[in-house]
């Protein structure tokens, strides 16, 4: 695979000849129909880490017959290594809200919720400000819709779409079955488009641009750029907006230490690339998505230590909902423990990474799901460090 | 009738009658009494219409919502694995040190609880630490003492 040479990329942060009200006015003389489908035509897929087509969502949403639809903004963002939501919100917060009133007349939605997590409280001040100060706008120009603000009390699963709602709807934050989705029975059993901070952004950039110049950046499965959090063993620690498709060697390149060793794509949900395959790694929807975290470690990093961190995140953060997450995070710190004392046989990690392939296929949602990602990649590419 | 009742009182007409408002009112109460007492919990259940039980099985599932005695002012040291590379320890004990008490435990005169966090959405700029809502970022255990001064 050909990697996109390293571009920086200013849709985001840059704000010329972009005042977020005019790019709604620039969406409500389009149809409903025509605002769908120049972002299903974009390619843009959700920036949170799954990657659903975000088009799509909104004309599943939009063909939904009910009284009542809502557009929430998901900022609870809580992957470890992830903060590029935080600093969208706080720099531009506009951009945010007019993805919203965009997503509003697209499926006909008349209220809007961002659910903030609770470590961000801090935002709160201002952002009330601005969200009056943008309903305030949105009824001068005749559009029904207002925006209000919900915030998290500090529980990393309600970051799941679904957890989310039951949250909001006073409940504890376990995910819900899916089907049914969101977009037919989301918030209070209503058509509900969830969407991501640095998504909703998107979406507003594309009408302000065009499909065609979005298009123009990234590659056929990664459309688009992406905002990344940077971290770990890096002088360049921050918020970077990159091009999509390009590889992690050239990324090294850029952001390490000089002395990199390991990158760990996605947080503790993704997935760990060695030296060894930095070239062959795509970042993006080819190769390894991320939701943006990018933590970089360099050779004095024990990555047994790492595993042993990410999993103890994952065993305080399961909602407990089934046994497989809830049980399995708690053998595998053990597991791992055994081995690294010598109290078991190295042979005993392919039956931990047996383990997690099982919560991989048992577990309800993306938590339970994904621990196989880091558990594997470390376990497998750094064998010599979990071992007596 | 009992101020933490009035509080709840309050809080319910704010957010509405309805189960959806179950955690902005929980928030509230943390906010204004730093923990939710078993009063505040029966008065809450009442007053939307829930059993304490359920009130209680949601309030203990999120890590803001204390339900044991805290602080007025909580401290939140970030222990997530990049603030760990770049020295949550010395934090934590330039904290436990000043205050002498450990991790988890509130000061005797009852103005400070530490408990540690997970990632706190401040990677780049670890170590970490949240004073209540306040934020700081690359935070130097030599100025823990000057810090925490503001807050009493
Ligand atoms: S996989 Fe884990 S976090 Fe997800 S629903 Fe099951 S127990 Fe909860
Ligand atoms: S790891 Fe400490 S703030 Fe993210």
């Amino acid at each position: 695979m050909v990697s996109k040479k390293l571009q920086r990329v200013d849709f985001i942060f840059d704000c010329a000849g972009c005042e977020p009200i005019e790019v709604v006015k620039k969406a409500l003389k389009m149809t409903r129909e025509e605002v769908v489908s120049s972002i299903i035509e974009s390619g843009l897929k959700g920036r949170g880490g799954a990657g659903f087509p975000t088009g799509m969502k909104w004309k599943f949403a939009k063909d939904e017959v009910a009284d009542t639809k809502y557009v929430i903004c998901n900022a609870d963002e809580g992957e470890p290594g992830t903060f590029k939501d935080r600093e969208i919100l706080d720099v531009v917060p506009n951009k945010v809200l007019s993805g919203m009133a965009i997503c509003a007349y697209a499926i006909g939605s008349k209220e809007g919720i961002i659910y903030l997590r609770g470590e961000y409280n801090f935002l709160l001040k201002k952002l009330n400000a601005q969200i009056d100060e943008f309903n305030n706008s949105l009824s001068k120009i005749g559009l029904d819709f207002a925006v209000s603000i919900r915030s998290g009390s500090g529980a990393y699963i309600c970051g799941e779409e679904t957890a989310l709602f039951e949250s909001m709807e006073g409940r504890r934050g376990e995910p819900r079955n899916k089907p049914p989705f969101p977009t037919k029975s989301g918030y209070n059993g209503k058509p509900t488009v969830i969407n991501n901070v640095e998504t909703l952004v998107y979406t507003a950039m594309i009408i302000n641009m065009g499909v065609d110049e979005f298009k123009a950046v990234g590659t056929m499965d990664s459309r688009g750029s992406k905002v990344f959090s940077v971290s770990g063993d890096t002088p360049k620690a921050g918020i970077h907006e990159l091009e999509l498709g390009l590889n992690v060697a050239d990324f090294v390149e850029e952001f390490g230490d000089g002395d990199t060793k390991a990158v760990q794509v996605g947080g503790a949900s993704g997935h760990c690339v060695p030296r060894k395959l930095f070239k062959e790694t795509i970042i993006g929807f080819e190769g390894i998505p991320t939701g943006g975290s990018m933590m970089i470690f360099n050779s004095t990093r024990s990555m047994f230590n790492v595993l042993n961190d990410y999993l103890e995140f994952f065993a305080e953060e399961s909602c407990g909902q089934c046994t497989p997450c809830r049980i399995g995070t708690q053998q595998l710190i053990k597991g791992i423990e055994h081995v690294k004392k010598g109290q078991m046989p190295s042979e005993y990690l392919d039956q931990l990474i047996k383990l997690t392939e099982t919560m991989k296929i048992a577990s309800k949602c993306g938590l339970g799901q994904s621990v196989a990602n880091s558990f594997s990649s470390i376990v497998t590419n750094f064998r010599e460090e979990m071992i007596y | 009738m009992a101020d933490t009742e009035k509080l709840v009182e309050q809080l319910v007409s704010k957010h509405g009658k309805t189960r959806n408002s179950l955690l902005p009112v929980l928030q509230g109460v943390v906010q204004e009494e730093h923990f939710l007492s078993d009063t505040a919990m029966i008065a809450i259940a009442k007053a939307l219409n829930l059993s304490s039980a359920d009130v209680y099985g949601t309030a203990s599932f999120y890590t803001f919502l204390e339900t044991e005695p805290r602080g007025e002012n909580i401290i939140r040291v970030c222990k997530t694995i990049t603030c760990k590379m770049k020295g949550k320890q010395r934090v934590i004990e330039a904290i436990e040190n000043h205050l002498k008490i450990k991790e988890g435990e509130t000061s005797r005169n009852k103005k400070f609880t530490l408990l540690a966090a997970n990632c706190l959405g401040w990677c780049h700029k670890g170590p970490v630490m949240l004073v209540n809502d306040d934020v700081y970022p690359h935070v130097d255990p030599d100025q823990i003492v000057n810090i925490l001064d503001k807050y009493c």
